[in-house]
């Protein structure tokens, strides 16, 4: 493994840089076929109204592997991420327009956990459309 | 009706082997917009210390979800998967899934809760590549909504 931000560096507030993440309807077809999740709210917008949602939602786990890249591209290796965890709070839901919806990742270094296996703990603040996301999403990652 | 405790410590037996794939890591990477080289090219993951293409860390949940099915749909159980949602997930890495790698999933029941009306069910699946070694473990909590509550916008295990 070979993290390019050296544990030393770092310190509890140190701020990874934000991403926004764009979602459109193309995306959310192209993620139910690559993870093979097909639950229709996730294409089908009188299914999704069916069952009570304001609109076709993005997949919770779409959102999640999306957070994680302000991690991963902050690291410069995926491989120092050791445990990554999140709650599904609310839904990115995801109008049929040109624009649709975006995901809004910050994250800043929560603590130091460990000086030998050089961890720390990141916190991941998940948006879309004003509202969190994603609750307890965190991260120990493993620096140089 | 409440789910049967007793299923609580049920393991299920291990699933075939999922063979990982470099041209399904790259469908992965390029589905969720993720252009870092490890995922798509060998000499990239190499120079990082890897031995081949390694996969994004949500992609083991396509191989563990399936493996989850196990318990969703065990008659048993009877859990009525139609008022299921994704409550939490957690992973916990030994090392990233690579290409080539042949995982199988043991999937197990961690516990069952009821709360407020929704029952609660923690599912553990522990991933293990050919050699027998623990590559990822996954938490997945999933949330029956109760009968009544007809809803999804209000999605469950909130804080």
């Amino acid at each position: 493994m070979s993290a390019k931000i050296a544990y030393a560096d770092v310190e509890s507030g140190t701020e990874l840089p934000p991403c926004t993440f764009p979602v459109d309807r193309e995306r959310l077809v192209r993620y139910a076929g690559a993870s093979g999740d097909f639950n229709p709210i996730h294409w089908n917008e009188r299914f999704a109204k069916e069952v009570g949602l304001p609109d076709v939602i993005a997949h919770g786990m779409f959102t999640m592997a999306e957070a994680i890249r302000v991690v991963t591209d902050w690291t410069g290796d995926p491989a120092a991420v050791v445990e990554y965890g999140v709650r599904f709070t609310r839904p990115v839901v995801v109008p049929d327009d040109d624009k649709g919806a975006e995901i809004e990742v910050t994250g800043k270094v929560a603590a130091k956990l460990d000086d030998e296996a050089r961890t720390v703990r990141v916190d991941l603040t998940v948006m879309s459309s004003g509202q969190k996301v994603l609750g307890m999403s965190r991260a120990v990652v493993r620096l140089a | 009706m409440a789910l049967d405790q007793s299923f609580v410590g049920r393991s299920y037996p291990p699933t075939r082997p999922y063979e990982v794939g470099r041209e399904k890591i790259r469908e992965f990477a390029e589905a969720v917009g993720d252009s870092a080289p490890a995922y798509t090219d060998a000499e990239a993951a190499r120079a990082l210390g890897h031995p081949d293409v390694i996969a994004p860390p949500t992609f083991v949940f396509a191989i563990t979800f399936r493996a989850a099915r196990q318990v969703t749909e065990d008659p048993q159980l009877g859990l009525d998967y139609d008022r299921v949602v994704h409550g939490d997930q957690k992973f916990v890495y030994t090392r990233p899934v690579r290409a080539g790698d042949r995982l199988t999933v043991s999937t197990t029941i961690e516990a069952i809760k009821s709360m407020a009306g929704n029952e609660i069910l923690d599912v553990r699946g522990d991933v293990h590549d050919e050699s027998g070694e623990l590559v990822v473990t996954a938490f997945t909590k999933l949330v029956a909504r109760g009968a009544e509550e007809t809803s999804s916008t209000s999605q469950a295990g909130g804080e």
